[in-house]
């Protein structure tokens, strides 16, 4: 760095992150613990009113999650130009932007919708999908991720402008149900799933496996040692394999990636807050939709669908799964038209819990 | 990275129609990575490979890492190297974010001038468990990369079995909810954790997400093997001419509040909304619906859970109570006594990558709360046991 140096520099590490103290906007510093109450100036638009009378404003604006760092420095340099430099991320992923002067929030929003940035997310509107890395990234991922979350919202992005549903409908995908992200409590999720037993490289799998570890990986224990050509080896009993893909991940010579047979699943219902009604898991609702880039319109249907349906019969402030409950099982198949099948019964542990255990009966 | 020019340019077919449509194309931001880094144009070569045969062309990871930790990076190689040698190696490096995610734009910039040096140029805003994702580069640059991003105040977040870089709601900085202050609680656990979050010595990942308020934000409940969610003990601060605002201004006190209380714990005569708080069990509906007159309470603190995880390996689980509150002041000195007993028991009986999680699962709630020394109380259970198949303990028999 400049000055000759006897022993190298000192390397840095286990510093963690930069304090957030040093990123937040005067006005968010000044008031931090002591706001009062919020109020929706349009969608995508609040406001936070403090105990003192100051207010901080926010645009939220959605994002692909997947960012260059051309479009950071150009939410930066709006950052710069409407925020006083200030800016931050969702949970899900959008961009929020913290105005002081009322006065540059319609100009901000002109200025991202023109960048090609909606505007919205907040309340009861379709906020931004969370998903996982798909083939971007990912060597176990059943499917893309990105690209569905692009051509869902494509179709939904006016649910995303507006706050026009009964209540707020928080969508998930998950390329494979190892859930990077954790899909599995959204009110719609997409999730990636194998249907074919892993495909098992005998030449390789000594070599780079070490099988006591590969064979206690199997959650349902399917897979046990095989001599195969004479290699030391393992098989998998196919009727107990449920294509987790937790072999795959302790053992590289296990690959269940099959184009024809890999697909969609979509699972309804579940939510996270404690609003109302407890917290609960997303249930089945479609078991296979396939694998059609560049657009899948199937996932894209399917997903509109049951947007739709909920919709136009849920009652205000009702989640997916609440309205779901009340109006049974039965009459959401019917009013979305979904076939019921055999894979919709659980039949993994714990599998009675969701049997009607009562003889409340819905025609 | 100044290579050459990749054979994925101009041949993405299927990717273009991924540019179509309202919503902000993630192929038009690899696209304007490819501007400034060779790896763009080879990475949308690969992906336009994947589409065309719906398959993934990355391979099982490789061991990759900066010196002295064992956790950040995740190594990647794709299985066309030759094809498209600059994502041969495209490994993804996973950066403890700031609390609450809030950056200026200089700081923003700051990672951007890294990662234009170091790597793809593409990043996740920001990854499942709110890591910023540099998303790409090779085996070499990543001394480099962890070298600047140090010396400009960052660090790494952890991967396989290590804490993951905790994340929390926007807490006390913007929202009147926040029961607690949970950025400077995420922000204490992970400097107070940089050991355990860069050095995998657990049985398998541990996450913790901090929520302020029962609306969890950030799907702690969910997704955290130690959840830790704002609640309030006293009565729902309420504001009775803001009560009646509203319902001047046509809302409908009974039916949008009222009949939405999960324990109908509240009556609206038309002129006075009353609150049995005994009986409230802090859902926040009536306090979303009517944010200008109704508040948590004073008395805050926080519901600590244990336990939530995706699917792999039993099945999917939600966080169940541990200890139903701890006020705000002292959640940082519990959590600490409290992760040092649930760690040391997990580290002795949990087997390789099994969450905590199933762990208690697999050994019962009733051993866990012996071995990290937590008396049992009721709102640990939605309901007591309904089988009777008890394991009485010997110690209690008459001798």
């Amino acid at each position: 760095m400049g000055t000759p140096a006897a022993t190298p520099p000192k390397r840095i590490t286990d510093i963690g992150p930069p304090h957030f103290e040093k990123f937040l906007h005067p006005v968010i510093k000044k008031n931090y613990g002591q706001w009062k109450f919020h109020e929706t100036l349009a969608p995508g638009v609040l406001c936070h009113v403090s105990e003192t009378g100051e207010r901080i404003y926010t645009v939220r604006a959605a994002s692909p999650r997947l960012l260059s760092i051309q479009t950071i420095r150009l939410f930066a340099d709006l950052a710069d130009k409407y925020a006083r430099g200030f800016l931050r991320f969702t949970s899900r992923n959008n961009v929020e932007f913290l105005l002081d002067d009322p006065a540059k929030i319609e100009p901000l929003k002109q200025e991202l919708r023109a960048a090609g940035f909606p505007v919205g997310g907040t309340n009861n509107a379709i906020s931004n999908i969370v998903h996982t890395q798909g083939w971007i990234h990912c060597h176990s991922s059943a499917t893309d991720a990105s690209g569905i979350v692009k051509c869902v919202m494509d179709a939904l992005c006016d649910q995303f402008t507006e706050e026009k549903l009964p209540a707020k409908l928080r969508i998930a995908l998950a390329c494979c149900l190892n859930m990077c992200g954790a899909v599995h409590c959204s009110d719609i999720a997409i999730l990636g799933i194998h249907r074919r037993p892993p495909k098992i490289q005998h030449d390789s799998l000594k070599r780079v496996c070490e099988i006591p570890t590969l064979i206690s990986s199997c959650p349902t224990g399917a897979i046990r040692t095989a001599t195969v050509d004479g290699k030391q080896s393992v098989e998998v009993i196919e009727e107990q394999c449920m294509f987790c893909g937790n072999c795959y991940t302790v053992c590289p010579a296990m690959p269940l990636s099959d184009p024809e047979n890999d697909g969609l699943s979509i699972w309804v219902g579940g939510k996270v807050s404690n609003a109302r009604s407890a917290p609960k898991f997303s249930k089945l609702a479609i078991p296979f939709l396939p694998n059609n880039p560049p657009r899948w319109p199937e996932v894209v249907d399917a997903v509109v669908n049951i947007v739709n349906v909920y919709a136009q019969n849920a009652k205000k402030f009702e989640r997916m799964g609440e309205w779901i409950e009340r109006v049974g099982w039965p009459k959401f198949f019917e009013l979305t038209g979904i076939e019921f099948t055999r894979y919709h019964i659980d039949d993994f542990k714990n599998a009675g819990l969701t049997f009607a255990r009562s003889a409340h009966i819905r025609f | 990275m100044a290579e050459e020019k990749g054979n994925g340019q101009g041949k993405t077919k299927m990717l273009d129609e991924l540019e179509k449509g309202p919503w902000p194309s993630f192929v038009r931001e690899i696209k304007k990575a490819a501007t400034t880094s060779p790896v763009g144009a080879d990475l949308l070569g690969l992906l336009e490979q994947s589409y065309e045969e719906k398959r993934t062309h990355w391979k099982h990871g490789g061991i990759v890492g900066v010196l002295g930790y064992g956790g950040g990076v995740i190594g990647r190689y794709s299985d066309m190297p030759e094809k498209f040698p600059n994502v041969a190696h495209f490994h993804t490096m996973r950066i403890n974010h700031p609390s609450g995610w809030f950056y200026t734009s200089d700081a923003l910039r700051t990672l951007c001038d890294i990662w234009e040096r170091h790597g793809s140029g593409l990043t996740n805003m920001h990854g499942s468990t709110g890591d910023i994702i540099f998303l790409g580069t090779k085996t070499a640059e990543l001394e480099p990369t962890f070298k600047e991003l140090t010396e400009a105040g960052f660090d790494l977040g952890g991967s396989g079995s290590d804490m993951r870089t905790p994340s929390c709601c926007v807490g006390q900085a913007r929202c009147e909810w926040a029961c607690y202050d949970t950025m400077a609680l995420c922000n204490d656990l992970t400097q107070n954790y940089q050991d355990e979050l860069h050095r995998p010595g657990f049985p398998y990942k541990f996450k913790i997400k901090c929520s302020g308020c029962p609306n969890d934000c950030v799907a702690s409940v969910a997704r955290s093997d130690l959840s830790v969610i704002g609640t309030w003990k006293d009565d729902i601060q309420q504001d009775d001419a803001a009560v009646a605002e509203y319902a001047a201004a046509g809302l409908n006190v009974q039916k949008d509040v009222c009949d939405h209380c999960p324990t109908r714990c509240m009556d609206w005569d038309g002129k006075k909304l009353t609150i049995n708080n005994r009986e409230c069990v802090r859902c926040m509906h009536c306090i979303n619906v009517m944010p200008k007159a109704l508040r948590p309470g004073k008395e805050k603190g926080a519901t600590l859970l244990i336990g939530a995880k995706a699917p792999i390996l039993q099945g999917a689980l939600l966080s169940s109570v541990l200890i139903p509150f701890v006020p705000a002041a002292e959640l940082f000195d519990t959590i600490k006594e409290l992760l040092s007993r649930i760690w040391d028991f997990w580290g002795e009986y949990g087997k390789n990558r099994e969450r905590v999680g199933e762990l208690i699962q697999r050994m019962g709630m009733p051993a866990f709360l012996d071995a990290i020394g937590l008396d049992p109380v009721p709102q640990m259970v939605s309901a007591p046991r309904d089988n009777p198949y008890i394991f009485f303990q010997a110690k209690e028999a008459k001798q």
